[in-house]
């Protein structure tokens, strides 16, 4: 990071030639995506921030009401489900997602016929929108479930682990492609001297190959990790939070529903709570910005140990 | 000591041609039901079509009108919402990279943290305030969402187009100022042709974000006039007491096999795109 500053800067000290002309044309370079960054994300963020402290049904009616938000939202019981659901599905996912992931790509990689075509196979999922995907699933688990006289959005169970079975049909053939980048980049000469020790199978996987592809691992764990935690489309459409659950004090939880779509229904069903929306989605944001934030810390200290 | 191991690869080999052959049902259940009759898409999911319950095209037709709004229609707003958008992030936040990197002055310095910033940044954080604000502004319609797509979306590919420019020798770009090019015409004659490998990775991403993006057009777009693909699915199963799935499966199968014919023959750009943006991102 350091060194690539020091370049940039060297780079900027020689470059008058080429800098000069580039500001001189700030409008055509610089201007159509500052403004739309402004309306697109950065008005957006700013606002959001703001109204997370406000009560509100549309931006212009906003008044200032203090924390108050967020001590709703924390104490909402469907948002403290919705967390705890959320982590659980992503732990699971995480440990599912790259185990089929990486022994698919370490079985594809030891020269097989025809491994092309199946990765290719494998991949295909993850060009189908989340939507379609929930539809396409919801479909089929009904069709085995109605063999035993039930349905997807009867249990809680059911909808969990349909999630994670779509999740893992569509997310493995991604982690895949990188863990099969991180194998082909394990060096030749390693394996060579690996086997000329004597070393089986197995103890050049364990001591070899999978120590020369950790950074892969960080990478999917990572990614795995923040697709859970973000997960919307799927959700919707596989079951919405169905089936819900009430509670002793006429509190209402809706089973299958991840933190994403509970802003979602936070916002959108009815206008009253849209300011206790606003400061669950900031609260999320806090979350997902700390595990990106682990995410670099970590990948950064497995770059020194190398 | 070699032949064992490539007895070991034929059998491997079979039993991945038989887990493809897995992975693919869904889709395939898909297609068969596409052509039976609603009633039996529930009852006889895994069955094939019979004479009782197969009922040729009559599902796509119907899919083309069901919901009363014209799927082509949604078709058509996808593709330019798609097309226009992604034209528009490659061109724009590659020339904001250039900017960023070549000038290094205090704004672009502050735009390229920024930048990094959105990226972590969940869509539920600015969703209702970005469609108030979409609202507020008229950018409400298929022509004018692309707008919103090239803020929203300029943060990954600011970051990845600056990563790689930095990468390029300035001595090209001197040398093209010194026979007497300008900005623009440096830009557009030197420096953009050297970009391509890292505009379809860009590009690609892009593409399978906005095809398949449902919340943003769902909630900045005036729903009673347009829909896209994402939406117009969502709102055949969504919001009807009675639902026709086999209709349902006829629109999805129709939207997914463009999808498919597009992969098989860029797939090498794909999964090259998708595996340079997941090791940046």
């Amino acid at each position: 990071m350091k060194k690539r500053k020091n370049k940039a800067s060297a780079a900027a000290v020689n470059g008058h030639l080429v800098s000069k002309p580039i500001r001189r044309c700030f409008p055509i370079f610089m201007l159509p995506t500052f403004i739309a960054f402004c309306i697109g994300f950065i008005w957006p963020f700013a606002q959001g921030i703001y109204l997370s402290f406000c009560k509100f049904t549309i931006p212009k009616n906003a008044t200032f009401v203090g924390l108050s938000n967020y001590v709703s939202a924390l104490q909402d019981a469907g948002f403290r489900y919705s967390f705890g659901y959320t982590t659980i599905f992503a732990i699971v996912s995480i440990i599912a997602i790259n185990l089929f992931a990486f022994t698919v790509a370490y079985l594809l990689t030891q020269n097989i016929k025809g491994a092309n075509i199946f990765r290719t196979v494998f991949f295909m999922p993850n060009l189908i929108g989340g939507i379609v995907l929930g539809y396409i699933w919801s479909m089929i688990f009904d069709g085995i479930l109605q063999k035993y006289g039930t349905f997807l959005l009867a249990e809680t169970k059911y909808g969990f682990w349909g999630l994670i079975i779509l999740m893992c049909w569509q997310q493995i053939g991604y982690m895949m492609i990188i863990y099969i980048a991180g194998l082909q980049s394990v060096p030749e000469d390693m394996m060579e001297a690996a086997k000329i020790d004597g070393a089986n199978k197995w103890q050049t996987l364990f001591k070899i190959t999978i120590p020369n592809v950790m950074s892969s691992f960080t990478i999917c764990i990572f990614l795995t990790l923040t697709n859970s935690f973000k997960l919307f489309d799927q959700n919707l459409a596989l079951t919405g939070g169905m089936p819900v659950k009430f509670g002793a004090d006429g509190s209402m939880v809706n089973t299958t529903e991840m933190l994403a779509l509970n802003i979602y229904s936070t916002f959108y069903t009815g206008a009253n709570s849209r300011g206790i929306a606003q400061s669950k989605a900031v609260l999320f944001f806090v979350l997902v910005a700390i595990l990106a934030l682990a995410q670099l810390r970590f990948t950064r200290e497995k770059e020194v140990q190398q | 000591m070699a032949e064992k191991r490539s007895f070991g690869n034929k059998i491997l080999t079979v039993v991945f041609a038989v887990i493809s052959v897995v992975y693919l049902i869904p889709i395939f259940e898909v297609l068969i039901n596409s052509f039976k009759a609603n009633a039996y898409v529930n009852t006889d999911t895994f069955a094939f079509p019979n004479s009782e319950s197969f009922v040729g095209w009559a599902n796509y037709i119907k899919g083309m009108t069901f919901g009363n709004y014209p799927f082509l229609k949604s078709v058509f707003f996808s593709l330019f919402i798609t097309v226009v958008s992604t034209a528009l992030i490659l061109l724009c936040t590659s020339m904001a990279a250039w900017y960023i990197v070549r000038v290094n002055d205090l704004f672009s310095k502050i735009m390229y943290y920024l930048c990094i910033f959105s990226m972590i940044v969940p869509f539920q954080m600015v969703m209702f305030t970005l469609s108030s604000t979409a609202d507020k502004l008229r950018l409400n319609t298929p022509w004018t969402i692309p707008i919103i797509y090239l803020g929203f979306g300029a943060g990954l590919a600011v970051f990845m187009f600056t990563g790689f420019i930095k990468s390029i020798p300035l001595e090209i770009e001197e040398a093209a100022a010194i026979d007497g090019c300008g900005a623009i015409a440096t830009y557009f004659k030197v420096v953009f042709p050297m970009m391509k490998s890292i505009l379809i990775s860009v590009g690609v991403l892009e593409v399978m974000w906005i095809w398949n993006d449902y919340l943003l057009p769902y909630l900045v777009l005036d729903r009673t006039k347009y829909m896209t693909i994402p939406i117009h699915v969502q709102y055949l199963k969504g919001s009807y007491g009675t639902v026709d799935l086999g209709a349902t499966m006829a629109v999805i199968m129709i939207s997914i096999i463009p999808v498919i014919i597009v992969y098989l023959f860029c797939q090498k750009y794909i999964i090259k795109g998708v595996a340079a943006g997941a090791v940046k991102g």
